[in-house]
C-alpha cells in the first residue's frame, strides 16, 4: 500500500510539472480528458452543417431537416457500431447490406403473410415475434459466416463477399422477387414518422433521465478514482463535463420537440379526436423518433460491450496483437464467431428500422449499405490496421455521411455527383486521420 | 549428482516437426523448484520451440510432460497457466493498443460483481506490481505501444509474476533492455528463485545467463547436446557445446552430442 501512495505522489508531481509548462488549451483537454479525435469529428460535422446551412440559405439547420437526418442515419448507424468491432479485429464484413435485405424480407413475410394466418391481422404480438425471428435469422447468418472465418480459416473478405451475393440472392428467393407490403402498424413505429415518435413529454422525460445518467456516471467515476487514490479530474472539469453533456442532450430534445406534425396529419388527428382546430394551427411535437432511440440504445449497449465487458477487451486485444491474445489464453476463434453473430443481430435491427420506415420489404433493400457502414466506421476513426476504433465515432461517422447526402439533396445536386462527393470525402477523411495519427505519435 | 527430489517440470523425449523439419527432436529437460535452468543454443536450435510446447503455444508430436511427477495435459496456453506455467515471450506478446493494466490481466480480467471489467482494481494492482519492477513507471493510461522497449518488457514480466507462477519461462528476457534494467531483471530472477519458483531462462548469449543459472542445457539442431551444472563447467566449455556440440567431461551428454570417433 505504501508503494502505491508513493507512486501516486510521484505521479501527481510529474503531472503538476507537466501542466505548468502547458498552454491553457492543452491543460483544458488534459483536465477534462476529452478525446480530441472525437472532438475533431464533431468539429467536422459542425463545419458540414454550417456550410450547408449557408449554401442552402437556411434550409439545413431546421428542426425538420435535423429530425429527418437522424432518422435516416439510424439504420446505418446501428450497423456501424458492429462494423467497428469487426474492423478492429482486422476483419471486414461486406455482407451487411445483403443480410439486412434478407432479414428485412424474412420479417416482411413473417408479419404480412405468415403470422396473420394464425394470429389475425394487426395482432399485438406480431411485431415482437417478427422482430425476434428477424434477429434470430441475422444471428444465425452471422454465426455461420463467423464460424467459416474462424474455424475454416477463410478470409473474412471472401466469406462476406460470398455472403453479399448469397444473401441478396436468398432475399429474392423468399418471395420470388415480390415486394412485401404493407407492414404491421405496430412494427411500423420502428421506422419513425409522425406515429413513430414519442412526443414532447416523453422526450423531455428521456432527456432528463439521460442527464441524470450523465451526472451519475461522472460521480461514480470520481468515487472509483477516490477509492484507489488515482489522480482526480479538477472539480471545474467535472462540472464542465456534466453541464456540457446535459446541455447537448436537452438541446437535441428541444430541436426534436420543435418539429411539429404536418398540418394535414394534425388536422386528421384533431378531427379523429374531436379537438377543435385552433387559429394558428395545431402544433403537436414529434419528439424523438423511435428509430433514433433504438440507434442510441444500440450505441449505448455496444459501447458498454466494447469497453466494460471482458468480450470487448478481448476484441481490442485481438485486433492489437492476435498472437498475444492467443498466447494470453483467449479463445480467439470464439471471439470472432461472437463478433460476427453480433453483427448479424445488428443487421436485423437495422433491417427492422429500414423496412418499417419504407413500410415494405424489397429486394433492393440495403444495397450499398455495406459500403456506407464501412465508410461510417472508418470516417469515425476505426483503423483498418486493427485495434483502434470507437462506437461513438462510428455513429458520428454515419451522421457525417448522411449529412453530406441530405445536404446535397437540399442543394439539388444530382445523385451521381452525390456519390462522387461521398467517395472523395471518405478518402480525404481517412487521409486527414492518417496525418493526425502520425502527429499524435 | 542426481537430485532426489521430484522435478517441478520434466519434459521427456519431446519431438515436434513443422512440414518435415524436426524443430525439436527427442529432447528432454527438467527443472527443480527454486532452480534456474538456462536453455542455450544458436538461433534456430529449437529452444524457443521446445519451451513453447511447455507454455502451450505449440502441441508436441511425441513425448510427455510431467509436472510435479504427474503427467500434464497441455494443449493450449490456458492449460499451461492452470499448471502455474507463465511465459515471457521473446516477442513479449503484449497487445500494443491497450494499456499496461489491461495487458497484465489479459485473459484473466478482474470483474465486478455485475460481471463488468473492474478496471480500477486492475489498475491499482498493476500500479503495485509495476512499482516493484520499475518504480519510475507512471504511464498507466497509455497504450503499451507508446512505451519504451524496457517498459514494455517490464509489462511482460509483471504479467508473468502477477499470478503466482510456479514455473516461469523467460525467452530472451533482457533482449530489449539496457544494462541497468538487465541488472534489475537479474535481481528479480534471484528473488523469484528464493521464493521457490523454477525458471527456464532461454538465451542465445551465454554471457547473459551463465551467472544466473544453476544448470545449463544446450540445444543444437533441435537436439539436446548435453546439460551440466554451471559450477562444473566453464563458459568456454559451454560455448564449445553450443557451437560444436562437444560435451565436456563433467557434463551429461544428450542425444545431440557430437559423436567422438
Amino acid at each position: 500500500m505504501a508503494d502505491i501512495t508513493q507512486g501516486n505522489t510521484q505521479g501527481a508531481q510529474t503531472n503538476r510539472a507537466r501542466t505548468a509548462d502547458e498552454n491553457p488549451i492543452k491543460r483544458f483537454f488534459r483536465a477534462t480528458e476529452i478525446d480530441t479525435r472525437l472532438l475533431g469529428m464533431v468539429g467536422a460535422l459542425v463545419i458540414i452543417w454550417v456550410g450547408f446551412q449557408i449554401m442552402t440559405g437556411g434550409l439545413f439547420l431546421t428542426p425538420r431537416n435535423l429530425w429527418n437526418l437522424t432518422v435516416q442515419t439510424s439504420s446505418v448507424a446501428v450497423m456501424a457500431t458492429g462494423m467497428v468491432l469487426i474492423i478492429v479485429t482486422r476483419n471486414i464484413d461486406l455482407s451487411v447490406g445483403s443480410v439486412l435485405g434478407f432479414c428485412g424480407m424474412v420479417m416482411g413475410v413473417m408479419q404480412a403473410k405468415f403470422l396473420p394466418q394464425y394470429l389475425g391481422l394487426e395482432h399485438p404480438a406480431i411485431w415482437i415475434i417478427t422482430l425476434l425471428s428477424g434477429i434470430a435469422v441475422g444471428a444465425a447468418i452471422g454465426a455461420l459466416q463467423g464460424s467459416i472465418i474462424a474455424f475454416l480459416n477463410v478470409p473474412a473478405f471472401i466469406v462476406t463477399l460470398g455472403g453479399l451475393l448469397v444473401w441478396r440472392g436468398a432475399t429474392w428467393f423468399v418471395t420470388s422477387g415480390q415486394t412485401v407490403a404493407p407492414m404491421n402498424a405496430t412494427f411500423r413505429l420502428m421506422g419513425g414518422g409522425t406515429e413513430g415518435s414519442i412526443g414532447a413529454t416523453a422526450s423531455w422525460i428521456v432527456g432528463i433521465l439521460a442527464c441524470i445518467a450523465i451526472v451519475a456516471a461522472i460521480l461514480n467515476s470520481r468515487k472509483q478514482r477516490k477509492r484507489f487514490r488515482f489522480p482526480l479530474r479538477p472539480i471545474w472539469a467535472e462540472y464542465f463535463l456534466a453541464i456540457l453533456g446535459c446541455v447537448l442532450v436537452l438541446g437535441a430534445i428541444a430541436v426534436a420537440n420543435s418539429y411539429y406534425w404536418p398540418t394535414n396529419i394534425a388536422r386528421k388527428y384533431a378531427d379523429a379526436n374531436g379537438i377543435a382546430w385552433p387559429d394558428g394551427g395545431l402544433q403537436i411535437s414529434h419528439g424523438i423518433a423511435i428509430p433514433v432511440l433504438v440507434a442510441i440504445a444500440v450505441g449505448i449497449v455496444m459501447t458498454f460491450i466494447a469497453t466494460r465487458l471482458r468480450f470487448g477487451r478481448y476484441v481490442f486485444a485481438l485486433g492489437g496483437n492476435p498472437e498475444a491474445a492467443e498466447l494470453a489464453g483467449i479463445k480467439t476463434r470464439w471471439v470472432t464467431v461472437k463478433i460476427f453473430t453480433l453483427m448479424g443481430i445488428l443487421c436485423a435491427i437495422a433491417a427492422a428500422i429500414s423496412t418499417a420506415r419504407l413500410n415494405a420489404a424489397t429486394n433492393a433493400q440495403g444495397e450499398l449499405d455495406e459500403l456506407y457502414t464501412i465508410a461510417a466506421a472508418v470516417i469515425g476513426g476505426t483503423s483498418l490496421a486493427g485495434g483502434v476504433g470507437t462506437i461513438a465515432g462510428a455513429m458520428i461517422g454515419a451522421l457525417v455521411m448522411q449529412s453530406l447526402q441530405s445536404g446535397m439533396v437540399l442543394l439539388g445536386i444530382d445523385s451521381p455527383f452525390q456519390r462522387i462527393v461521398v467517395g472523395v470525402v471518405l478518402v480525404v477523411a481517412v487521409w486527414l486521420d492518417t496525418i493526425y495519427r502520425a502527429r499524435a505519435k | 549428482m542426481k537430485d532426489q527430489r521430484t522435478p517441478l517440470v520434466e519434459m521427456k523425449n519431446i519431438s515436434i516437426s513443422f512440414g518435415g523439419i524436426h524443430a525439436v527432436d527427442n529432447a528432454s529437460v527438467d527443472l527443480y523448484p527454486g532452480e534456474v535452468v538456462a536453455l542455450l543454443g544458436h538461433n534456430g536450435a529449437g529452444k524457443s520451440t521446445l519451451i513453447k510446447i511447455l507454455s502451450g503455444a505449440y502441441k508436441r508430436d511425441a513425448g510427455e510432460i510431467l509436472i510435479n511427477g504427474e503427467a500434464a495435459d497441455i494443449n493450449n496456453p490456458r492449460d499451461a497457466k492452470k499448471y502455474g506455467i507463465e511465459t515471457i515471450y521473446q516477442t513479449l506478446a503484449v497487445a500494443d493498443n491497450v494499456d499496461a493494466a489491461a495487458n497484465l490481466y489479459l485473459g484473466r480480467e478482474l470483474r465486478t460483481p455485475w460481471g463488468t471489467l473492474d478496471d480500477v482494481a486492475m489498475e491499482a494492482k498493476a500500479r503495485e506490481v509495476m512499482g516493484r519492477l520499475n518504480p519510475n513507471f507512471q504511464r498507466f493510461k497509455e497504450p503499451v505501444k507508446a512505451l519504451s522497449g524496457g517498459q514494455r518488457q517490464s509489462v511482460a514480466i509483471a504479467r508473468a509474476i502477477l499470478f503466482d507462477a510456479r514455473i516461469l519461462i523467460m525467452d530472451e528476457p533482457t533482449a530489449a533492455l539496457g544494462p541497468q534494467e538487465t541488472a534489475q531483471v537479474g535481481d528479480l530472477i534471484k528473488q523469484l528463485k528464493r521464493e521457490g519458483i523454477g525458471i527456464f531462462l532461454i538465451s542465445h548469449d551465454i554471457h547473459d545467463v551463465f551467472d544466473l543459472a544453476d544448470r545449463v542445457s544446450v540445444m543444437k539442431n533441435g537436439q539436446v547436446v548435453g546439460q551440466a551444472r554451471t559450477e562444473d563447467v566453464t563458459k568456454d566449455e559451454v560455448l564449445g557445446m553450443i557451437i560444436m556440440g562437444k560435451v565436456p567431461p563433467k557434463a551429461i551428454p544428450g542425444p545431440g552430442a557430437m559423436q567422438v570417433a
